[in-house]
């Protein structure tokens, strides 16, 4: 454990694999790279390089981000009926009557449904999952917002289901297990087809990833 | 085809002081480590359990594709690190996982042979046997010849035993007393005759213990031939058996999917999720909603770069 503040116990400053974080700055400067060293994927190379380029900014950019980060904790919440960030009871999406109302897109987490969104593919609703089952990490079907997904298809109304969980096993695992509720109940359930990445080369694809690629196969002539 | 190179490394073969090493291995986990990489945990043929570190795997465009992860079987090779070693190369030997996630049941199977085999080798301690078990595993889970419940039980059988702690299912556990014997104590490692048998041992049906040899010794046509409520029996004496052995307990066992008819549960959450501190009407959100650091989803929101969201058109 570094020497810290009292009460940081609980917060060990060590990275995933155990490496403890050497605190080679004073005081405040260490305590900064060791908060920003518990943000997800950030790396003590990366929380030193976040906490200089702050000593060195504008010291109004950094009120704004201060504030920014406050407020945040206090008005932003999740949508009551998708589970999206938002700032009201439902989220933008959802309030919006231009939707699609019959069809959900179910994703992982609240940054899937901006990462869908940026395609302009989708007019549809969504479903945030809050996750994927994964059982050595402790997280089960009912550890994930599933029972909200299926009261949201009680009336009727949604006639297709896209399950956009991740490309990995956790993520294939959980659209296995929505699939097999889900396709009970006269819903067309789709999942986005998984390939090669666009500006890739075909050589250096693994065996999953071109099967894959191969199994969603389109025609090309019309 | 199928072989990728990572990401440069040192200069391995003009630099000698590198040590750099080749073996077979499958993927048990993976962890997220910093931006792109992740920490793979490996049981390897010949080293055991091996952490290593892919860098970029995560990215979109990594050559080391769909190979690192969980219950691949793959010929890697790696360069020595002072804490974790680094993948230079990967090659696929057999695809499992795809086949795997396809089937639920197969999948909570899977998961518990990976926990259990991390939890029962050792880093750099060469484990070929239980190496091998658990590739055999995995490719039975992949054949659906058999349930895959009775394929978790046979693993976790056969592995706790190569890790010498073999169960009796006939003879006395204490003092080879020739069985069949009625009384089963998981304390005194199976089997007991009416001697040994110590207070509060269990009695579980002769063709359970049937059915747990059979698993044990790989007679699969005892094991296939077997009755359901003899399966959940034996089940539960393989897991009370597994828990016995190690330590803490297996994470993932709880949520193997015995007979694939569990429906969804209901939600545990009575309300709506909050941001953690959102307190409202009084109520104590901090007892509903995890604090921030547990929370993937805020967590993840607020450690992500804010993109570009429009209206929809
Ligand atoms: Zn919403
Ligand atoms: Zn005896």
């Amino acid at each position: 454990m570094p020497p810290g503040r009292p009460g940081r116990a609980a917060y060990p400053v060590v990275s995933e694999v155990g490496h403890r974080l050497a605190r080679v700055y004073e005081g405040v400067v260490q305590d900064l790279i060791d908060e920003l060293g518990r943000l997800p994927n950030v790396g003590p190379k990366s929380a030193q390089r976040i906490a200089f380029h702050i000593l060195q900014a504008d010291p109004a950019d950094v009120t704004r981000l201060a504030e920014v980060l406050l407020e945040v904790k206090d008005k932003a919440r999740f949508c009551d009926r998708c589970g999206n960030v938002s700032q009201d009871s439902l989220c933008r999406i959802c309030a919006d009557p231009r939707r699609d109302q019959t069809s959900i897109c179910v994703v992982e987490e609240a940054k899937d449904v901006v990462a869908v969104e940026r395609t302009r593919e989708f007019r549809g609703l969504y479903h945030v999952l809050g996750g994927a089952i994964s059982p050595m990490d402790g997280v089960g079907p009912e550890d994930l917002r599933i029972a909200e997904l299926m009261s949201r298809l009680s009336d009727g109304t949604v006639t297709e289901i896209i399950i956009a969980t991740d490309p990995n096993i956790q993520g294939e695992a959980t659209a296995t297990y929505l699939s097999r509720f889900l396709k009970h109940m006269g819903i067309v359930i789709t999942r986005p087809a998984s390939g090669l990445p666009v500006g890739g080369d075909l050589e250096y694809a693994d065996e999953v990833t071109l099967g894959r690629a191969f199994e969603g196969r389109r025609a090309v002539n019309d | 085809m199928g072989a990728c190179h990572g990401e440069p490394g040192p200069l391995v073969g003009e630099n000698a002081s590198v040590p750099l090493y080749r073996d077979e291995a499958v993927v048990l986990r993976t962890h997220k480590l910093g931006e792109a990489d992740r920490i793979i945990t490996l049981l390897t043929r010949n080293r055991g359990l091996v952490r290593t570190v892919a860098k970029g795997v995560r990215r979109t465009r990594s050559r080391f594709g769909a190979r690192l992860e969980p219950f691949m079987v793959i010929d890697i090779q790696c360069y020595e690190g002072r804490n974790l070693d680094t993948v230079t190369q990967v090659e696929t030997l057999a695809v499992y996982g795809d086949a795997i996630c396809r089937d639920y049941t197969a999948y909570t199977a899977a998961t518990v042979m990976v926990e259990t085999a991390e939890r029962l080798c050792e880093e750099h301690e060469p484990a070929t046997q239980q190496h091998l078990l658990l590739v055999g595993a995995l490719r039975s889970l992949t054949g659906g010849e058999h349930d895959p419940s009775l394929v978790l039980d046979a693993f976790l059988l056969r592995s706790i035993a190569i890790a010498g702690w073999a169960p009796s299912f006939y003879d006395c556990a204490k003092c080879g007393a020739p069985g069949p014997h009625r009384a089963f104590n998981i304390a005194a490692g199976g089997t007991v005759c009416t001697v040994c048998r110590p207070p509060g041992s269990a009695a579980p049906a002769p063709e359970t213990m049937r059915l747990l040899a059979s698993l044990l010794s790989g007679d699969w046509v005892i094991a296939d031939g077997s009755e359901a409520r003899d399966r959940r029996e034996g089940s539960g004496l393989v897991s009370a058996f597994l828990q016995w052995h190690l330590e803490r307990g297996v994470r993932s066992l709880r949520h193997v999917d015995r007979d694939g008819t569990r429906p969804p549960a209901p939600p545990r959450r009575t309300l709506p999720l909050k941001a953690a501190g959102a307190h409202e009407d009084g109520v104590d959100l901090a007892a509903v909603v995890p604090p921030l650091g547990s929370h993937p989803a805020l967590d993840r929101h607020l450690g992500a770069t804010q993109p570009d969201v429009r209206e929809p058109v």
